[in-house]
Parts: C-alpha cells; sequence; structure tokens
C-alpha cells in the first residue's frame, strides 16, 4: 500500500484548480487505484452491438485492465463477460473475435458456459458430489460485469454491481452519439472494419486531453497539415478553389487560433465534452450526391437539416472515449499502464447512407490516427516527450490553466470560448469524483 | 524496348535502395501520376476504401508525406528515423509485354530505427509496374505487413 489507497484526501489534493499533480500520469500507484476505483465504477464503452451481430458471436477486449468478453446471448441480448474460466483463471477467449455457438468451452479442462456466463457443464461431475462445490464461487460460472447498457446499438458496461446509472452518468452528453447515429437514414450504425491499434507509450489521460486541445493542430501538425497548404498553394490552387477529399481533411488543421476560440466548447457533468459547438474543423466537407435527399426522405427536411448542421468536432465521454459525429468514428484509450496507452480507432458505416461517406470516414481514419499516421507522428511525439518530461524533478505541477475561473461549477453544463481547458479540468473534477467515491464509503463502513 | 526479368528484379531492388537511402525525389518520379502505395490493416484485405488501412495514399498524399520528412517543425523527425530493407529475390508474377504491364512480389525484411529503438517488420511487397515512354514506373504497390493486425507504435519511413 502507498500513500494514495484508501487515501481519498491525498487523492484529492492532486488537482487544485488550474493544476494537476503528475502523480496522476506517471505514478503506477495511481495507475492501480484508477483501475480499481475509477473505471470499476464509472460507465466504459465496450464495443458496438455490430461487432456481435450473430447469436455467439463474440468479441474480446478489456475494461481498463479487466479483460472481457461481449457476446450475443441465444435470447438476443448482448452480454458482457469476465474473459476467465471460473475453474483456474484460463482465458475462455483470446482471439479477438468469433462465434462460440450456443456455450463457451474453456479449452484447458472443458467446463463449459451458456453465452450469459451460467456454468453448463463439468466432465466427471461426480467428482464434486461431496464437496461444498455449490458454495464455490466457480459454481456461479464466468461472471458478468456489474451492469451494461446497450444505447443506440453502443454497449457500455459499469463492472461495480452498484453505482450511478447510466442515464446519470451520461445526461445531456448522450446528444453526440444521437447525432452521430441519425445522420443514418435507418438510424442505425454498423462497425466498417477493424480497428486501427496504435501503442502509445504514454498516460491515457494524455489521450483525452489532447481530444478538446484546440491550441495544439497548428502548432504541433504544422508539419502535415501546413506542408499539405503549401503543396496546394505551390500548385496554383487558392483557398476557394474545391479540393480533393484528403486536402478537406487535413487543411482545417491549420486554422488559425481565432477559429478554434469562435467554435467553442461545451462542458457536461461527470468530464464528459466537446469542441466545436458553432461550427468545426467538419463543417466544411463537400456533400455527398444523394445523401440529403435520403436524410430528408428518412426525417423529414426540418428535422434533416438540423441533424446535418450540428458539426461537432471532438466529443469525449468520460473516462476514455472520444467520438466524432459528422464522421462516424469512435476512439477508445485503454489504460495498460501508468506509462502505456493502447488506441483502437473504429469508423461505422452508416446504414442506407452513400458508400462515399464511410469512405470518408476510412481516409480520416488512416491519415489522421495510423500508426503510419503524418498527423499522429507528432501527437505520438508530443505524450512521449510530456511522459519523460514529467520525471523532472525541476516542477511538480502540470498547468491546465487557460481562461479557468474560481466559479467554475462542473455540475453544470457550459459553453465557452473553445481555447478554454475547462473540459480537461471537467475531467479531472470526475476523475477526483469517481476515484474516492468508493474510497470513502470503505472508510466510513470501517 | 523488351522488358526482361533482371530489368523487373533490378527495378524493385533500386527503388529499395532509393528509401533506404532517403532519395525521395528520385523515388516519388517512379511512380505513374494515378498510383496508390496501399498497405492493409488487415490481413488478406480485400478492400482499401470502405474499411480502414494503414496507408492509401495516391501521389499529393505522397509527395506530403515525404516533403513533410525534410520539414523545419517535424518533431517528430528531430532526431530523424532511419529505414533499411533486406529484400529477397522478387518473383515476377506476370509479364506482359503487348500492354507494357508487369506484376512483382517480394519479401522483405524492414529495420527502421530512431533514437534508442528499432523496430522489425516483415513484409509482402507487390508491384503493378508499366512500362511508359521507354521506362518502368510503379502503377500501384501494395505492401502487406506480416502482422498488419498487431499494435503498433510510430512506423514513420516507407516499409
Amino acid at each position: 500500500m502507498g500513500r494514495y489507497t484508501d487515501n481519498p484526501a491525498a487523492i484529492a489534493g492532486l488537482v487544485r484548480g488550474g493544476e494537476v499533480h503528475r502523480d496522476t500520469y506517471i505514478d503506477p500507484e495511481i495507475y492501480k487505484l484508477e483501475m480499481k476505483h475509477l473505471f470499476a465504477n464509472a460507465w466504459v464503452f465496450v464495443g458496438h452491438e455490430s461487432q456481435t451481430p450473430g447469436k455467439g458471436d463474440y468479441f474480446t477486449t478489456q475494461i481498463g485492465d479487466q479483460p472481457v468478453i461481449q457476446v450475443r446471448h441465444t435470447d438476443g441480448e448482448i452480454k458482457v463477460l469476465y474473459n476467465r474460466c471460473p475453474h483456474k483463471g484460463t482465458k475462455i477467449a483470446i482471439d479477438r473475435t468469433g462465434n462460440t455457438g450456443k456455450f463457451f468451452r474453456c479449452p484447458y479442462h472443458a467446463w463449459s458456459f451458456k453465452t450469459d456466463g451460467c456454468l453448463l457443464a463439468i466432465p466427471l461431475k461426480k467428482g464434486y458430489a461431496d464437496t461444498d462445490f455449490d458454495q464455490s464461487e466457480a459454481k456461479a460460472g464466468m461472471r458478468a460485469v456489474g451492469a451494461v447498457k446497450n444505447y443506440r446499438g453502443f454497449i457500455f458496461a459499469r463492472l461495480a454491481e452498484e453505482g450511478i446509472s447510466f442515464e446519470e452518468f451520461f445526461g445531456n452528453s448522450l446528444s453526440s452519439l444521437d447525432n452521430m447515429v441519425e445522420r443514418s437514414p435507418a438510424g442505425k450504425l454498423e462497425v466498417a472494419g477493424p480497428p486501427l491499434r496504435y501503442m502509445h507509450r504514454c498516460n491515457w489521460k494524455m489521450l483525452v486531453e489532447n481530444q478538446t486541445d484546440t491550441c495544439h493542430p497548428m502548432v504541433a501538425h504544422e508539419s502535415s497539415a501546413g506542408t499539405a497548404v503549401q503543396i496546394w498553394k505551390d500548385l496554383g490552387y487558392t483557398e476557394d478553389d474545391p479540393k480533393p477529399p484528403a486536402m478537406e481533411i487535413i487543411a482545417p488543421f491549420m486554422s488559425p487560433y481565432e477559429f478554434f476560440e469562435n467554435m467553442g466548447i461545451r462542458t457536461w457533468p461527470n468530464g464528459h465534452g466537446h469542441t466545436g459547438v458553432t461550427e468545426s474543423i467538419h463543417s466544411k466537407y463537400s456533400e455527398i450526391t444523394g445523401y440529403m435527399g435520403s436524410m430528408i426522405e428518412a426525417y423529414g427536411e426540418e428535422k434533416a437539416k438540423a441533424i446535418l448542421s450540428e458539426n461537432r468536432h471532438n466529443t469525449v465521454y468520460f473516462p476514455n472515449i472520444m467520438i466524432k459525429g459528422p464522421i462516424q468514428q469512435l476512439r477508445v484509450f485503454i489504460p495498460l499502464a501508468a506509462d502505456k496507452t493502447l488506441v483502437e480507432s473504429y469508423i461505422y458505416r452508416l446504414v442506407d447512407a452513400p458508400d462515399e461517406l464511410v469512405a470518408r470516414n476510412a481516409m480520416y481514419n488512416r491519415m489522421i490516427n495510423a500508426p503510419t499516421s503524418i498527423v499522429g507522428h507528432d501527437d505520438l511525439e508530443m505524450y512521449e516527450r510530456a511522459q519523460e518530461g514529467l520525471h523532472s524533478d525541476g516542477l511538480e505541477w502540470v498547468n491546465v490553466q487557460r481562461l479557468y475561473t474560481e466559479e467554475e461549477d462542473y455540475a453544470e453544463e457550459r459553453v465557452e470560448n473553445g481555447t478554454t481547458e475547462r473540459q480537461m479540468r471537467n475531467q479531472f473534477d470526475a476523475w477526483v469524483k469517481f476515484m474516492t467515491a468508493d474510497m470513502t464509503a470503505k472508510e466510513a463502513a470501517e | 524496348m523488351s522488358v526482361t526479368r533482371d530489368d523487373l528484379i533490378d527495378f524493385i531492388y533500386a527503388e529499395a535502395r532509393m528509401l533506404d537511402e532517403g532519395r525521395y525525389d528520385e523515388w516519388i518520379d517512379l511512380w505513374l501520376p494515378d498510383g496508390h502505395y496501399w498497405m492493409p490493416l488487415d490481413y488478406k484485405q480485400e478492400d482499401p476504401l470502405h474499411v480502414t488501412s494503414l496507408l492509401y495514399e495516391d501521389i499529393f498524399m505522397l509527395k506530403l508525406r515525404v516533403e513533410r520528412l525534410n520539414g523545419a517543425r517535424t518533431f517528430s523527425q528531430k532526431p530523424k528515423s532511419r529505414g533499411h530493407h533486406v529484400i529477397q529475390r522478387p518473383f515476377v508474377d506476370e509479364m506482359d509485354d503487348e500492354a507494357g504491364r508487369y506484376v512483382t512480389n517480394t519479401s522483405m525484411h524492414y529495420v527502421e530505427t530512431r533514437l534508442d529503438e528499432q523496430q522489425l517488420l516483415a513484409l509482402t511487397a507487390i508491384h503493378e509496374l508499366k512500362l511508359v515512354d521507354g521506362r518502368l514506373r510503379i502503377a500501384n504497390k501494395r505492401v502487406d505487413l506480416l502482422n498488419c493486425d498487431a499494435a503498433f507504435g510510430n512506423i514513420q519511413l516507407l516499409p
């Protein structure tokens, strides 16, 4: 036990107004406590229902450091189970996706389980006849997580049995997911292929913070976006000439500070928030022939236009995903250690919309989020330099003070200047809340 | 002029050397204007457009990629990466002299290094070459990484 375990006051002391202590990023004890408290008590993204469309289809992933299986049960519902045989601990599935039929069978001793985790059969069962097996933990089978919610196809789970409800946790922030789904004339998304997988040697929170960091694109990405704009000019084109899709995607990264200031940031309680309230770097993409027509047919003109005029940039769902509604993308920042994060970047197809839309999503994903991306390279360089730099003993605090006021109340929904770091502070407010909520309860119970 | 197997094989070797020596202007000049460099994300991927790839870049993007490597503010290339290909003798899979179209399949080990880190990638490169005005050019290039679905850190140069 270190200095932060069962010490809510020490945890709360890591965040003070516009500053955050470096231990939140580099201390292995803090990482373990995040997994035990924050990731257990928050609602965490698991996967999309279209990744497991048929009965017995499964997909393996992690909630924090916990290996889990998302599986479609025989009744059609999606279950989320810990990926561990109750017998000896063997992982039941290790491929990323597959179909298990009507039951899981452990490859070690052939214990089998229904797809809701219930124990189905054990070979040589009579060997347990005169034991207290019925009283054992193993008898219950593969354990399910505390709670699961399928929200318009997106599967979220809370590991803890008791705690905040899905609706209270997300509140009005669900409007971003709603907008992404409603961009399909059928109101439905389908995952398009496997995600990009990009390993980062930095703390997961640096990635989450970067999603609403509007003061870095024109600096860190000058080498890619700035060079693109220059090549475009050298070819004799002007800013107003129609651009090919790749230029439409990359050029707005060089927008001036003023653009990002005016686009606005909205924050919601519990650490959620988004950039791009009035417009965003996704606002000026070319129209795709036939799309507006099918949207009007599905929703009526007024609603179709309202859906498509919303061009939110990045929406952070605390603790560890970001979505882009206008280009149907979701990135999940899976914390593997204090200094190691796996980023998986998914794209989705809008059901009943033209293929050109998912082609744009795929282009954006490989241009910006791939380990081979000329944009991603500079982001990762910054995170890894920060992870190393934080070990310097010269200073102990990280500054997130831009446009901070002492009156800030993260319990209220607010829209602010788009270059505020309020959303980062909002995340840390939620971080303290979910890190300490059941820590305090334990002490009180003693 | 007619193209021999040796011409094709020499071309593949020369291209790898250009990449390793950073002679990117020459390398870009090998390409036909409507070519694509494709690096799939999934094993045996068939569709470059509607699912994600690691790379699927036209000449504009390839020019941007190599131009960026020399930029004054290209932070992830300070210091620069170095790349190194070890290639096996290419298979010549298609030779269509009439159409002036040729396809090769080459196994390679590619090493990329920067600072104290070094990574090794095993890959198969499929080149579609065309004879245009008496000169072999790259019409398309597909690079399949053996571990395309693994989680990578930065891969900054061109495997």
